[in-house]
């Protein structure tokens, strides 16, 4: 992370570069002030200092009661719920992939070597299934979770297994990616040593690719289960179950004590899940 | 979505490590029934109906919807909406980016540790516990202030915006602004804490006050990474502001709300295809201006 610090006035080019961003970046910054339409005393405003009043003072005390906490053990245990069937989905979809959109495993280096060298049709075709995978990946990746998530309830209604789906998906284009990452990254010499006792691609895959990427797999892993908890609290605003569907009603019945508690909630439970997690990957 | 993303192990494992390490012991076995429960208590909650999925029907609805995806609309009126999506959602993105490092940014210094109370710019001061008090209290201050502000998820914060300030990308700028204030707030004070401590020590030893050696031995040190943080968080707030329209806080997200509610699924497409366009071109833009930055 360290990086020695190179302030960029003391440089000695001069390029135009400062100009053109400096104009560049006040355009955009009149336009969407603009556009957005910035209103920076709405606070102080009656009408925007009325709402904050009837926000804060219906915020407190949070809703305590029994039956309001009971009602939300369900959603919460859900939410955790959904999290984890949505990583393995996403593990699912996103390792195959990832193994194919992995460059020096279908196309180039010193697996294919051998095989493509003279043969352009064997070359194409293993060029096509790994752009087709990372074609999927992308889109996969690219269409945000609440999208898909809201796609899905229309597929297959209210619940969370459209939250399951959308994370699975989302999620399994984002951890291939880093698959493919991180499987590029491996030291070739265990996999030439295989190949030179005549193992095959997935005997070479499983035993001097995959004990190589483990830890990183893992940690990363975990990490987007992270992210996955707390994605899949607030995919229930489209309905997709979890503690999301929870904070949209009490947020349209104006409910704000229940709306802190649910906060509360939620941070004592992203809490629990980083701390597994961190000691997991410590374990490793 | 928070966070920073784990730091990247090299990957130098002792070749080969699965060998070194000794067999299956009750450590190995507790972990797998861990997981095992946690699989199938999940399964059943989550009401997963995966044959229904792939069964002739359900999958027979998805291809449907595929189908009717294409072709995209591409009408003068659909055009348009996207074209002023795609730029409210670019509005949102970088005004609220902008916002949250500024809040970083006036938050940060109460909240590190190394320059409200301890390390080496307090060390030949006389522990006196009022002192030490009256510094531990804003440092606290700024600390929770961050830890809420980054809770609290976006889209959440919308919400609560929206309630306070009507429909429109306004809230959505302020929500951006309030939760990526939060995550800056974090990584920015994480930068500071391992900052060199060398020019620190020299400027000290020349007698500059506490200010001067922040301007001059802490600033220069930090400033680069601070911008190719703040960089990282607009990439993502594009993606966050993209559908932050889902809650009424404008932007694409609305309107591919309203293309899905009211199934005008070409339309869709259309606008599925801007968001694409839109992150990747925020992505190079990003990466180039991180490249001079740096």
């Amino acid at each position: 992370m360290k990086s020695p610090a190179l302030p960029s006035y003391s440089s000695a080019r001069r390029t135009v570069f400062p100009y053109l961003f400096t104009l560049f970046f006040l355009l955009a910054l009149i336009d969407s002030w603009r556009r957005v339409g910035v209103d920076l005393f709405i606070f102080f405003e009656p009408l925007g200092r009325e709402h904050l009043l009837k926000f804060l003072t219906g915020m407190f005390p949070p809703a305590y009661s029994y039956d309001f906490l009971s009602l939300m053990v369900r959603p919460a245990l859900e939410t955790i719920q959904i999290s984890v069937m949505g990583t393995l989905i996403a593990i699912a979809i996103g390792f195959p992939l990832g193994i194919l959109a992995t460059r020096n495993f279908s196309v180039a280096g010193v697996l294919n070597d051998a095989d493509t060298t003279g043969s352009p049709a064997r070359l194409v075709t293993r060029f096509s299934i790994y752009a087709l995978a990372r074609a999927i990946l992308s889109l996969f990746r690219s269409i945000p979770e609440f999208v898909w998530a809201f796609m899905f309830v229309r597929a297959v209604g209210l619940g969370p297994f459209p939250g399951v789906l959308a994370i699975g998906i989302a999620y399994g284009g984002m951890l291939g990616k880093v698959y493919s990452e991180i499987f590029e990254s491996v030291n070739p010499r265990p996999l030439e040593a295989l190949q030179s006792t005549g193992a095959n691609k997935l005997q070479i895959f499983f035993y001097g690719w995959f004990p190589q990427v483990l830890p990183n797999f893992v940690s990363y892993t975990l990490y987007r289960w992270e992210c996955a908890v707390r994605a899949s609290a607030i995919l229930g605003l489209v309905g997709a179950g979890g503690l999301g569907q929870q904070i949209e009603i009490s947020m349209r019945m104006f409910n704000f004590n229940e709306v802190l508690t649910i906060l509360i909630i939620l941070f004592f439970m992203v809490a629990a899940v980083d701390t597994i997690s961190a000691k997991v990957r410590a374990i490793l | 979505m928070n966070g920073s993303p784990p730091e990247k192990k090299s990957p130098s494992v002792p070749w080969p490590a699965h060998e070194a390490r000794d067999g299956a012991n009750l450590w190995n076995y507790l972990v797998a029934a861990i997981l095992v429960f946690l699989f199938i208590w999940s399964y059943r909650g989550s009401e997963i109906r995966l044959a229904e999925l792939f069964g002739r029907e359900g999958g027979g609805q998805i291809l449907a919807y595929i189908k009717r995806l294409f072709p995209p609309d591409f009408s003068a009126f659909t055009l348009q909406e996207a074209f002023k999506g795609a730029i409210e959602t670019f509005a949102i993105s970088f005004l609220g980016t902008l916002m949250a490092a500024a809040i970083a940014f006036a938050v940060v210094f109460f909240a590190s540790r190394n320059l409200m109370y301890s390390g080496l710019l307090y060390e030949l001061e006389p522990k006196e516990r009022w002192s030490q008090v009256l510094r531990l209290v804003p440092y606290l201050c700024a600390k929770s202030l961050l830890n809420i502000l980054r809770t609290v998820p976006e889209m959440v914060w919308a919400l609560i915006f929206v309630f306070l300030v009507g429909l429109g990308p306004f809230p959505g700028v302020l929500a951006l602004g309030v939760h990526t204030g939060g995550v800056l707030g974090k990584l920015f004070g994480e930068v500071l804490e391992d900052v060199d401590q060398q020019p620190i020590e020299s400027l000290q030893s020349t007698g500059a006050n506490r200010l001067q050696i922040l301007f001059y031995g802490i600033l220069p040190q930090v400033l680069p990474q601070f911008i190719s943080y703040t960089l990282y968080r607009w990439e993502v707030n594009i993606r966050v502001a993209a559908v932050l329209g889902f809650v009424g806080a404008g932007g694409l997200g609305q309107r591919i709300h309203i293309a899905i509610s009211l199934f005008f699924e070409n339309q869709l497409l259309t606008f599925l295809i801007f968001i694409y366009v839109l992150v990747t071109v925020v992505d190079y833009l990003s990466a180039y201006l991180r490249r001079k930055v740096i």
